[in-house]
């Protein structure tokens, strides 16, 4: 059996735990064994870098030691924000030597450069994907919008992942169980992201933008990559009917959930119970 | 006779190694920022303050909206043909504002309330802890009854842990945060 480290981040474990149940059904079908690195902490997130530079590298460079210490080469980070905070912390300390020595000297925190971070979509196209190919049975075939977000791609200098503007990975994904990925504006525009509690009223109306695109372009379902994404585009969507001023009910589904589907997995494995915008038309 | 030292112009370019002087005004950068219509003043007019250079202006940037509605996107970077960070220009200036106490009276109303109850969550428990992030919130901005029900229904769909998942080693963490003194 693969093993590969894992780091499931705040939201998996809470506010995106169906984004985690549908990862690890995913892996334990290809024979892949997740394996989380002990006593992580948060990355910090949208937040940290905010108030405290510092803080914000020296939180994901302590998951990175602890990852090495554990012997791990290669991890996975699904989240999309977390992907982004790992990436920053190892470029900054790659490129900055008094910071990596001021880190190992006041917190002996040490990383490797190597290390390899995968985000959800690398790690189906490394992983996933050739493993399952014959075992797709139900063609996903709706029309559908990739929506990547900003912490895929931005910024594109360090994490140097598909294309900045108009990416592609997640859109052939989607082609390859079946689906009619749509070319849409809002791919990468922001959804509001940190601001879901603190200016709900500028996620409401970022987010409605984006579902007022995927719909007038004829989409059935918003396939995702990042739980921030998913939880304000889903769980924000009585808001964001009220401004749109229209009752809309298109799903917003993580790329895992839906290559699951594809597979012949039950919805109850992905935990698609936990989506507040039911997908009915599947 | 002020300090040129003290000039943020200066300042930005001497911590975080960024020459304002390479904007060339032509607003790439505001035009695909999502927030834009909430800033007092865009991304591109915030760089043209900075290059000025005068100390009334600067107090005029630490005390903005703008500093704080950014949400660190990474448009504006991503569109600027001289390949200026903002977004870390951005970050820098809200640690400013911080230090000099001259937060936005407005974003200290929601925004940076909201980062400090994130930042607690993470220095006592080393993760987050939904609840205990938006208890502490309600407090800070006496904001009481705002998503009650979006929670409740987050709750029946076991999205939010009733109790919070304390790393082992929080001495480590707490280290950190007392020599960052926040
Ligand atoms: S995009 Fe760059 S050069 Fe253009 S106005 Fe903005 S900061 Fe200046
Ligand atoms: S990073 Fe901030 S200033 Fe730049 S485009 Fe995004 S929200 Fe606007």
């Amino acid at each position: 059996m693969t093993q590969i480290g894992f780091f499931p981040g705040c939201s998996l474990k809470g506010t995106s735990s169906e984004y985690a149940q549908s990862i690890f059904t995913l892996s334990k079908m290809v024979g892949i064994n997740l394996v989380e690195i002990e006593d992580w902490n948060c990355c910090g997130a949208s937040t940290v870098h905010n108030i405290n530079n510092k803080l914000s590298v020296t939180l994901p460079a302590r998951i990175l030691t602890l990852a090495k210490q554990q012997k791990l080469t290669e991890i996975v980070a699904p989240c999309a924000a977390c992907y982004n905070r790992l990436c920053i912390a190892q470029h900054q300390l790659k490129i900055n030597k008094f910071l990596r020595n001021q880190l190992f000297e006041t917190f002996q925190i040490c990383i490797d450069n190597n290390i390899s971070i995968l985000n959800i979509i690398q790690y189906i196209e490394k992983y996933i994907f050739e493993k399952i190919k014959e075992k797709i049975i139900y063609f996903f075939k709706y029309p559908v919008v990739c929506y990547y977000g900003c912490l895929l791609v931005r910024p594109h200098k360090i994490l140097n992942f598909d294309r900045l503007e108009d990416p592609q990975s997640m859109d052939n994904l989607m082609k390859k169980i079946g689906a009619l990925p749509i070319d849409w504006a809002y791919k990468t525009e922001c959804c509001g992201g940190g601001f879901s509690v603190s200016r709900t009223d500028i996620v409401v109306k970022l987010c409605g933008e984006i579902i007022k695109d995927a719909i007038n372009k004829g989409a059935e379902a918003i396939i995702v990559a990042c739980p921030m994404c998913q939880s304000n585009l889903d769980t924000r969507r009585s808001c964001i009917n009220n401004y749109l001023h229209k009752k809309t009910n298109i799903p917003v589904i993580y790329i895992t959930q839906a290559i699951g589907l594809a597979i012949g997995i039950k919805k109850k494995d992905l935990g698609f119970k936990k989506l507040f915008v039911k997908p009915t038309f599947i | 006779m002020v300090d040129k030292k003290n000039i943020l112009r200066v300042k930005v370019s001497n911590s975080i190694g960024i020459n304002v002087d390479k904007c060339y005004q032509c607003g790439k950068c505001s035009a695909g920022c999502p927030v834009s219509g909430n800033m007092d003043f865009t991304s591109s007019v915030m760089m043209r303050m900075i290059q000025i250079g005068e100390e009334i202006i600067d107090k005029q940037i630490l005390r903005s909206q703008t500093i704080w509605v950014c949400i660190s996107c990474g448009i504006c970077l991503s569109r600027c043909p001289m390949e200026i960070d903002i977004p870390e220009i951005i970050d820098y200036l809200r640690q400013c504002s911080l230090e000099k106490k001259m937060q936005n009276k407005k974003s200290e109303r929601n925004i940076i309330p909201f980062h400090y109850s994130f930042l607690n969550s993470i220095k006592y428990t080393g993760r987050i802890y939904e609840i205990g992030v938006a208890v502490e919130y309600k407090l800070r901005t006496f904001n009481f009854f705002q998503d009650l029900s979006l929670a409740f229904y987050m709750f029946i769909k076991g999205k939010l842990p009733l109790f919070p998942n304390i790393i082992k080693n929080r001495k480590h963490l707490s280290f950190f945060f007392k020599k960052y003194k926040k």
